[in-house]
């Protein structure tokens, strides 16, 4: 690779790569995103390449490794193209089969084929997919078109134009004018104006400006971030390049979550070949620009997602956040000037440059514009990264691209914003998905986790849980929210252990209120969101769980008991032989029993029992 | 503990030595050893310039971090939020259970260290389990019996 030294000869590349590409030439491109992977996705590469090998057809077959495609339930996924046939659940033993009857004789597999959930009818198409016929996946679709560790495919479907665009001739406030025209909010949690911000650090005094990507994802449930910088690197450090242009930095930085060595592996990569062609360095494609990114790995703290904290973990101290009456932007990073955005909203603005604010504003609401990508998980059925243009409602999401709950059961809440966000009840299931509607609700857009719960989902216990996670990640500076939620979390464990008394209530309430309003940064002015939400549209079951005893959802250990139901068990024995306590007892072919002193409620008797006839109560 | 001077200074080497270079050094170093031994601490702060207690302060804080040694096989259970509400920490309980530790606790021969995490961004499968590095989704309280077996016997699926 030769450096770059203009935008023409980043365009002549462009074009030879793309006069090689034959788009007619048969390929698969095998997902080998984290959950593939899991699915071992690598063992299927592995039997594709030595197939291929062995049946000599190197040349006349592509194979290409992806990124993340989204549909990680249905790992391993393989796209055969042109005709862009879908294979899920794919194993190594598939793979001479699939070479010879789709690849070469062009038949179809069905055994290999996604089933409609209502009709069973066998679906070919990757596009007639209802997980992917209502996605509008203009930031996420590229991972199924490249490799994430080859920069030339992304040169080829059009990477780095936009790049060129803006070094062609546009001055930094253009750019800002057209960022702030496109109505882009911050992808992280806080749906900040990017424009505004972009401008104000531009505008603020001092020679040395920093750039960050955010990409801590610290949601438990989410994982948006890790899927586009595993996938499509090159599409956020191309966000982050033009950023630093429009606002004057020459330094940049990526804080990466600990608990992602691949999206670290991948990110230092493009950052390497992007520096081999020029578009990182000194004088990038020969304008008089300059930039350059370095990585700095978290330590698995979740308040080092927050801004300052963040700023104060790359700095080499504990993340601890600080007051900001004096905004990052003025004075950040190493008391710099300086714009950190989430690792969504860069991944956004080669789009908006390419294609204009004019189109980027058509998709969206009034106040939200563009798409947002969704961890769509929990107890859907489809559960996958979806990117849907905002607007669309929840019960679009659930039950068009979800496909309804899994084993029919019914839908009890969906939760979105993370800790800080709330649980969004049934009931309000046609709530559009925009950044004022979902905060209208009493919940929040957050950086895209989307937790679906059932039937059997405790609202307490989830309550306890976002409660828990928090206490734990408190960086505990500030007093309301260090023994706050100690305090909120052994009241709400009492409750979920049937010692909750009825003025418990009053308490966590007032607990809410000290710490929304006395805390310093928003993990402890958010953090009562789960409660708060949980509260309002879930008393009943508070109620239950205090009043009667009872945990209605079977949840909590301490409020159910496991006993068996003499018409259904037919003793064949299996829980007999699985409970590790020795609880249950039994001849063969006879009713069992559970010794209730004994059992630890561990519930694999009720897991395994195929007769139904363990009951929870 | 014996520590390798020299390859601590080409650790520290490699990131420079100032303030802000603590957390990557460390997080090298603890890849090495697998924990960090008290005495890296006096060294790496030495070495940097800076006081004990910010070397102390960093390596607290931090989850990362792990200041008692581990074992030789890492179990590590998700409990974020789409793992918990498919059943995550009746998984830790079996785990626990079968090896008699809890969370954050390595048995006695130093074979196995259980930990749990807050999402490993496996989200849509799991709940999640992770031995020594690969992930296994859509765990429940039986297949997790089996994996801990196979571990055991040295061999994995
Ligand atoms: C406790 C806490 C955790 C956060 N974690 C993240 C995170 O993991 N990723 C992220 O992008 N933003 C996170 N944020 C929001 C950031 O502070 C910041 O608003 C965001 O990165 C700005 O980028 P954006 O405008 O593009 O969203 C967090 C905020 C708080 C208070
Ligand atoms: S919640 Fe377990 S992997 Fe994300």
């Amino acid at each position: 690779m030769a450096k770059l030294n203009s935008t023409k000869e980043l365009d002549n590349l462009r074009n030879d790569l793309i006069a090689q590409w034959d788009e007619n030439k048969p390929s698969v491109a095998i997902c080998a995103g984290t959950g593939c992977a899991a699915f071992g996705a690598r063992l299927v590469v592995d039997a594709f390449k030595h197939e291929i090998n062995q049946r000599g057809l190197e040349s006349k077959i592509g194979v290409l490794v992806t990124g993340c495609q989204g549909y990680c339930e249905r790992g391993v996924i393989v796209v055969i193209k042109p005709e862009g046939i879908f294979y899920q659940k794919v194993k190594p033993d598939d793979v001479a089969e699939i070479i010879e009857t789709t690849l070469q004789k062009k038949d179809i597999i069905d055994r290999l084929l996604y089933k409609d959930s209502e009709t069973g009818k066998s679906i070919i198409y990757e596009k007639d997919i209802p997980f992917y016929k209502y996605q509008r996946r203009i930031i996420f679709g590229n991972n199924s078109k490249i490799s994430p560790v080859n920069i030339h495919d992304y040169l080829r479907i059009g990477g780095y134009s936009a790049l060129s665009k803006v070094l062609n001739g546009m001055k930094p406030d253009e750019v800002i004018e057209i960022v702030k025209k496109s109505g882009l909010r911050g992808r992280g949690g806080g749906g900040f104006p990017t424009g505004r911000k972009w401008e104000s650090c531009r505008k603020a005094d001092g020679d040395v400006k920093y750039v960050i990507v955010n990409a801590d994802e610290g949601d438990p449930g989410a994982y948006m971030d890790r899927s586009l910088l595993e996938g499509n690197p090159h599409s956020v450090l191309e966000g982050l390049i033009i950023g630093a242009y429009a606002i004057g930095s020459h330094e940049g930085y990526i804080y990466v979550r600990q608990e992602y060595p691949l999206a670290v592996k991948h990110f230092i990569r493009a950052l390497e070949q992007a520096r081999e062609y020029g578009l990182l360095g000194e004088d990038i494609l020969g304008s008089e620009f300059g930039f350059d990114v370095k990585v700095a790995r978290g330590g698995g703290a979740f308040v080092c997602g927050e801004s300052t904290a963040l700023m104060a973990s790359i700095e080499g101290m504990p993340g601890e956040p600080r007051a900001k009456h004096v905004h990052t932007v003025d004075v950040g990073l190493r008391e710099k000037p300086t714009t950190l955005n989430n690792v969504e909203t860069w991944a956004n603005i080669p789009l908006i440059i390419n294609k204009g604010w004019e189109w980027y504003t058509k998709i969206g609401t009034e106040n939200s514009k563009g798409t947002k990508i969704f961890s769509l998980v929990g107890k859907v059925n489809n559960t996958g990264l979806v990117e849907i243009p905002m607007g669309i409602s929840l019960r679009e999401i659930v039950y068009n691209i979800g496909g309804g709950i899994k084993e029919g059961k019914k839908l009890k809440a969906v939760q979105t914003g993370g800790p800080s966000g709330g649980c969004v009840p049934e009931r309000l299931i046609d709530t559009p998905v925009d950044f004022d509607k979902l905060t209208e609700v009493g919940s929040m857009m957050g950086s895209g986790g989307m937790i679906v719960m059932d039937e059997d989902n405790c609202m307490v216990d989830i309550a306890r849980y976002f409660v828990g996670f928090l206490k734990d990640e408190s960086c505990g500076k500030c007093t309301p929210c260090r023994e706050g939620l100690w305090q909120m979390h052994a009241i709400l464990t009492d409750i979920c252990e049937g010692k909750g008394k009825e003025e418990d209530i009053e308490v966590l309430e007032d607990l809410a209120w000290t710490m929304e309003n006395g805390c310093l940064c928003q993990l402890g002015t958010t953090a009562a969101n789960p409660l708060l939400t949980t509260l309002k549209y879930f008393k009943e079951e508070y109620d239950a769980h205090i009043k009667e005893k009872k945990c209605p959802a079977g949840v909590c250990k301490a409020l159910i008991q496991f006993s068996i139901d003499k018409e259904k068990c037919t003793g064949c024995g299996l829980c007999l032989l699985k409970c590790s306590v020795k609880a249950i007892s039994g001849e063969k072919n006879e009713v069992h029993d559970i010794d209730t002193e004994k059992c630890i409620k561990c519930g694999i008797c009720y897991d395994i029992c195929r007769f139904d006839a363990v009951i929870k109560k | 503990m014996e520590i390798d001077t020299k390859k601590l200074e080409e650790i520290i080497g490699k990131y420079g030595k100032c303030k802000s270079t603590v957390i990557p050094i460390l997080q090298d170093i603890q890849e090495e050893y697998n924990w960090l031994p008290e005495e890296v601490f006096e060294i790496v702060a030495q070495e940097l310039g800076i006081p004990l207690m910010d070397v102390y302060g960093v390596a607290t804080f931090y989850r990362t971090f792990s200041l008692k040694p581990r074992g030789k096989h890492i179990i590590t259970v998700c409990l974020g939020t789409a793992c918990h509400v498919r059943g995550g920490q009746r998984i830790t309980e079996t785990i626990s259970r079968e090896l008699g530790i809890n969370p954050g606790e390595t048995t006695e021969d130093l074979k196995f260290t259980l930990e749990t995490v807050n999402c490993l961004g496996c989200c849509a499968i799991g709940p999640i389990v992770v031995v020594d590095g690969e992930y296994y989704g859509g765990m429940t309280s039986q297949k997790v019996a089996s994996l801990l077996k196979k571990t055991r016997g040295g061999k994995r699926e």
